[in-house]
């Protein structure tokens, strides 16, 4: 039995394609793909992202517990509303989750986790938080009384769209500078996503979730199904749970490195493993040269040894198909490798990890 | 709801079969499944000339989303590839009747008969 957000209905009436998705009864699209992802790049789209889990941390412990809980410092977090961007580690440095964590006051933290790892994510804190004996209490509000709906609405217009339908919540986010929060009465605005456009992610309680959804395609934004939302935040260069790193990879090995504070003392879950094993191999793009498509899986051949895809597909900014890779040490950006695609070598360029953001090609 | 023209035979692995009046056979994709795969945005034709036995690889669609096998829906050999469907994947979405995308000589035109036909492939298609 696949388990529905409460947008679910509102899908099936834009006659969305619908499939499974970590458990989930999620959109894949509604149309064409590739119009969605033009609509997020050039004007204003949204997602339902309601699968995925917020938990609220609350108690006098929120601070030293999210210290030693993620590979990236709290410390950083010292403005109200201020979101931070983390892999949560295991004692071995693989990654159980990537996670944001939105400071609110020293007592109150938000972390918005992935859908298909929530549960193993809120087994995980709450044993931490009882080993180290610490006073937080961790509420998710995915599910039951007080769930929370949530919509990315993402796009050079998307600001102004959401200020259209919530115009009280305009003089609160209207500064919102990127990868911050703001809470506005029932309505929690933040200015983070997933696709390398301006935009909001809006947590709201879930009764209210199919009204505002209505009133934001009633304002012009373009419902927009998972399938874009993976090549946008693939052109963005950004890490898919799942596909670029698991548990079985290092954050350093990921593309994590920036997200990874290990230069001062502060202990957290992994640190020494990810200290004695280093970095091990390089997070690169790929640009695919010949005519195909490139894919998560595929094996990329360099003078400094095998690498593999992690993500693939077709970038709609570019026309061409690119890639996110671990690539051996010693590879350079703008090296030309071979992919193998079904027993045949096409030529690839390497290049950094990113390949369009706020609507340009960069690459 | 797909297409699925009554003219046309059917290969539960969602190709159209059309048999031309010199007993050569065109061969596409179904309406369904270019609505399952999403926009195409790859198209790898087989070599003319080729051999191949029935239900084996003979093309690949992709889309954004994933890569596809076509199969042959009949043994025989290859005899004429549609260059123009390689070259806007996309004609294959906007009409999959119109953008055929390779033409076969049969070993045995009588193979075609063991296809489905259209209420045959309509219900395989319903079914998923």
């Amino acid at each position: 039995m696949l388990r529905k957000t409460v947008l679910n209905e509102m899908h099936r009436g834009l006659g969305a394609r619908m499939v499974d998705f970590g458990g989930w009864e999620m959109p894949v699209n509604y149309g064409s793909q590739i119009e969605e992802h033009h609509a997020v790049r050039r004007d204003a789209g949204m997602f339902d992202v309601s699968h995925m889990c917020p938990v609220d941390l609350t108690g006098p412990d929120c601070r030293p517990f999210l210290s030693r809980l993620v590979a990236n410092d709290v410390a950083k977090l010292t403005v109200s509303g201020k979101a931070l961007y983390s892999a949560m580690l295991n004692e071995a440095g693989g990654v159980i989750d990537d996670l944001i964590i939105y400071f609110l006051t020293d007592t109150r933290f938000r972390v918005v986790v992935n859908a298909g790892t929530a549960e193993k994510d809120l087994l995980w804190m709450r044993a931490k938080g009882a080993e180290w004996k610490m006073d937080v209490r961790i509420t998710q509000r995915r599910d039951g009384d007080n769930a929370l709906g949530m919509i990315a609405v993402q796009g050079p217009n998307a600001r102004a769209r959401v200020w259209q339908v919530l115009p009280q919540a305009k003089a609160a986010t209207a500064d919102l500078k990127p990868f911050f929060a703001a809470e506005v009465d029932q309505y929690f605005i933040a200015s983070t996503g997933y696709t390398g456009e301006d935009g909001f992610e809006i947590m709201i309680p879930a009764a209210e979730a199919q009204a505002i959804w209505q009133k934001l395609k009633d304002a012009g934004v373009a419902p927009c199904g998972l399938g874009a939302r993976d090549t946008l935040r693939l052109e963005a260069g950004m890490n898919l749970y799942g596909q670029d790193m698991d548990e079985t990879v290092s954050p350093l090995d990921a593309g994590l490195a920036w997200t990874v504070a290990l230069k001062d003392s502060r202990e957290f879950v992994g640190k020494s493993a990810l200290t004695a094993a280093g970095q091990q191999k390089q997070f690169l793009g790929l640009v695919l040269l010949d005519k195909g498509v490139l894919r998560g899986h595929q094996t990329v051949i360099t003078n400094h040894g095998n690498g593999e895809i992690t993500s693939g597909s077709f970038s709609p900014t570019l026309q061409q198909s690119i890639a996110l890779t671990r690539l051996p040490l010693g590879v350079q950006i703008g090296d030309e490798v071979e992919v193998d695609i079904r027993g045949k070598l096409l030529k690839a360029k390497v290049t950094k990890p990113v390949f369009a953001r706020n609507g340009k090609a960069v690459q | 709801m797909s297409n699925v023209p009554a003219n046309l035979k059917y290969a539960a692995s969602h190709e159209w079969v059309l048999v031309n009046a010199d007993g050569s056979v065109t061969i596409g994709i179904t309406d369904h499944a270019q609505e399952a795969l999403g926009d195409l945005v790859f198209i790898e034709l087989p070599e003319t000339g080729a051999h191949y036995e029935k239900d084996k690889e003979i093309a690949v669609v992709e889309s954004v989303k994933a890569a596809a096998d076509v199969y042959a829906p009949i043994a025989g050999t290859v005899t004429e590839v549609n260059q123009d469907a390689a070259d806007a994947p996309e004609s294959v979405n906007a009409d999959a009747y119109a953008a055929w995308l390779f033409k076969m000589t049969p070993d045995n035109l009588a193979d075609v008969d063991a296809l489905l036909d259209a209420a045959g492939y309509q219900a395989v298609a319903d079914a998923g």
